[in-house]
């Protein structure tokens, strides 16, 4: 059998030139070109992706895992046409639809109908496709009774819904699906990933999906890529895979290698993280979310001021919040150890990033800072106070009342 | 999207210029959805609707015609002034019109590009048709214009209008598509140019004879310089089915070469920068 997808030897790079960001102005790039008589500034290349090779067999269900950055939704807008290659080349034998994001070209002035029509060419149906398809799409949708209806003034979740119907009845024989259950109500998700269940398990089409969902890379997908700074780190069965990314998340740097920045990384060294008594850098930790979350950090310092050391949580690329231990009076030079509790079932299920710093407290304190220092899984598990389905970031577990009037 | 025979493609670095015109066959639906949209899209919350598209031109030819013809006495080659005039517009809509919208085209579809692939060069053809479907509206109302003054008494021959208006709107469209694909393709990298285009209209209706006639450089070498602007061209077969005088081949022959000049030249840039419009725009 032939691959559907032969990939070659892709690079991507981006020039990076030094402030250069946003939008290039007439003026700007005279002004460029006339600093480049009297100093040469090189514009720096970024390689996005390197030298990816690998090949997708027709019904295949490939999940593409790493890091923020590591060039994963590239390699998928590569593979879908947005972007060209810098080099390599992929022979395809299928037609590929990408989701790159659902709902792309609806028009809010458009009536539901009219951008069921105009969503489902840009996607590349055809007008008698669509005819054929239509009621299944709305059926799928249901948004039937705001058919006429403009657009503009359907909630975000019916706009949500109605996209990934006309989406789902594509039916090409690649898919690739970038993050789009990120959004939508608990029933639509359901029906979303039920959907791309069936596409890929029943009909046996083949199906890309880029997700740091890894739940739901591992319940979808049956072959796993893992991407690294550009290049494929390892790839096979999903669970190893996602282990694998588990595990380089944690051992990237040995203990005795982290250093900190900022101005007083010289007089601070971290001798021991433990989190839930685990070593993060020698075990992979997980952590179930119904369990309090036990961060420990032992510095050694040689501070003379006052100082408190802050640490934060991040998720997916995203600061989720921050805390500080107890001011200390003194400045001990010598050895500390300071112990973050995070409640229980405040973490929702996935992976999350530790970044340790400290400052001293004083108006002109200078600081030292550490991101990505280490990572820890929370797992699944559901109990009465909190939802598999819930549409934020952590779980809060407030007193809410509803009175009838 | 179930096909029978096998498709088979190769996605490579952009290389070697083609217009790939088989491609954009096959993606001949979406000339239709995108004119569609922004037909729609424009006339959607209008109480007027279609109607504007044939108020901006009737507007525009009773301010000419109290100004240039009535106060300034400007010259309109014994063609009645309305006539005139509105023939002009007709055809300097489209081309005003349509460089406006292709030039911004592929930034206003930036979302879209961002996303999905089918050939770019839709986006800024669509807008032009956009403006041809304007102009089939103001043609309306130029055929009850021409038939009002038939009736009292304007003789004219309908028969060259017929063959030299077909001609016109050709060579106008041609223009338009080349120096609208053209901007479009600048305005992706360099967003100066959203503020060029208006100026730039602006610039070229003085340089194009739609307020006055090109006899009035008769024999000038300014006549020769004009005849460089393809809507000099285009607007002068338009008009000649009312003048007896015959067609200036050398004049057509100037404007037409220089429309296939911009045209070629703007399908050149286009195609040149299209496969980074997703990392630029």
């Amino acid at each position: 059998m032939k691959p559907i997808l032969e990939i070659r030897n892709i690079s991507k790079t981006f020039t990076i030139g030094g402030k250069k960001k946003g939008y290039l102005s007439l003026r700007e790039s005279f002004i460029e070109k006339f600093k480049s008589f009297t100093k040469r500034e090189k514009n720096e290349q970024f390689w996005a992706l390197k030298d990816i090779s690998f090949d997708v067999y027709p019904g295949d269900s490939i999940g593409i895992i790493g890091k923020n950055g590591a060039g994963k939704s590239t390699l998928l807008k590569i593979i879908s046409k947005i972007t060209p290659p810098t080099k390599g080349q992929i022979t395809a034998r299928g037609r590929i639809a990408s989701l790159l994001e659902v709902g792309t070209g609806f028009h809010p002035e458009l009536t539901g109908r009219e951008n069921i029509f105009l969503n489902g060419s840009i996607l590349g149906l055809k007008r008698s496709e669509i005819l054929s398809r239509f009621d299944e799409i709305v059926d799928f949708s249901g948004v039937e009774q705001f058919l006429e209806t403009p657009l503009k003034h359907y909630s975000s979740g019916m706009q949500l819904r109605l996209a990934f119907s006309v989406a789902a009845h594509l039916e090409p024989e690649i898919l690739v699906v970038d993050e789009v259950l990120a959004v939508g109500d608990a029933e639509f998700q359901k029906k979303c990933l039920g959907k791309m269940e069936e596409v890929s398990k029943n009909e046996g089409r083949t199906v890309l999906f880029v997700s740091h969902n890894l739940g739901a890379v591992k319940n979808l997908c049956r072959k796993g890529i893992h991407l690294k700074n550009g290049n494929i780190n390892a790839s096979g069965n999903t669970s190893e895979i996602v282990d694998i990314y588990l595990k380089s998340l944690k051992f990237s740097v040995p203990l005795n290698k982290i250093t900190f920045n900022g101005p007083l990384h010289s007089k601070v060294i971290l001798s021991k993280v433990l989190l839930n008594d685990i070593d993060p850098f020698s075990y992979p930790v997980q952590i179930s979310q119904l369990d309090e979350v036990r961060i420990s950090l032992v510095f050694s310092i040689k501070l003379v001021k006052p100082f408190r050391i802050t640490l934060s949580i991040y998720k997916e690329g995203i600061r989720l919040f921050s805390l500080h231990d107890s001011e200390s009076k003194t400045a001990p030079a010598g050895y500390i150890n300071s112990v973050f509790i995070l409640p229980k079932k405040m973490l929702r299920p996935g992976l999350y990033s530790i970044a340790v710093g400290g400052h001293e407290t004083d108006k002109y304190g200078e600081w030292f800072w550490r991101e990505d220092l280490c990572a820890f899984d929370i797992s699944e598990e559901w109990d009465g106070d909190i939802e598999p389905i819930n549409l934020g970031l952590i779980n809060v577990i407030a007193k809410t009342e509803r009175i009838i009037l | 999207m179930k096909h029978s025979e096998p498709i088979e493609y190769i996605i490579r670095p952009p290389g070697k210029l083609s217009l790939n015109l088989r491609e954009l066959w096959q993606y001949r639906e979406l000339f239709f959805f995108f004119t569609w949209r922004d037909i729609k899209v424009k006339y959607k919350q209008t109480i007027l609707g279609f109607l504007w598209a044939v108020i901006q031109p009737l507007l525009m030819m009773a301010i000419f015609v109290v100004f240039f013809a009535k106060a300034l006495k400007i010259s309109t080659d014994e063609v009645p002034a309305p006539i005139f005039y509105y023939s002009g517009l007709l055809l300097w809509n489209i081309f005003s019109t349509g460089i406006g919208a292709a030039g911004n085209s592929m930034i206003s579809n930036a979302n879209i590009i961002k996303k999905i692939y089918f050939p770019r060069l839709i986006i800024p053809i669509s807008s032009i048709l956009t403006a041809v479907f304007d102009f089939m509206m103001a043609l309306l109302l130029f055929v009850i214009l021409l038939v009002y003054f038939n009736f009292h008494g304007y003789d004219f021959s309908w028969m060259k209008l017929l063959f030299y208006l077909p001609l016109g709107l050709i060579l106008t469209v041609v223009t338009t598509f080349g120096l609208g694909s053209f901007i479009a393709a600048l305005n992706v990298k360099y967003r100066d140019f959203r503020y060029v285009i208006p100026f730039f209209i602006q610039f070229l209706l003085f340089v194009t004879p739609v307020i006055y006639p090109v006899s009035i450089f008769e024999g000038n070498w300014l006549e020769t310089l004009l005849s460089l602007n393809p809507m000099t061209g285009a607007i002068t077969l338009c008009r000649s089915a009312f003048t007896d005088s015959l067609i200036d081949w050398k004049m057509i022959g100037l404007s037409t070469f220089s429309a296939i000049i911009v045209f070629l030249l703007g399908i050149f840039q286009f195609r040149k920068t299209e496969a980074y419009f997703a990392d630029l725009a």
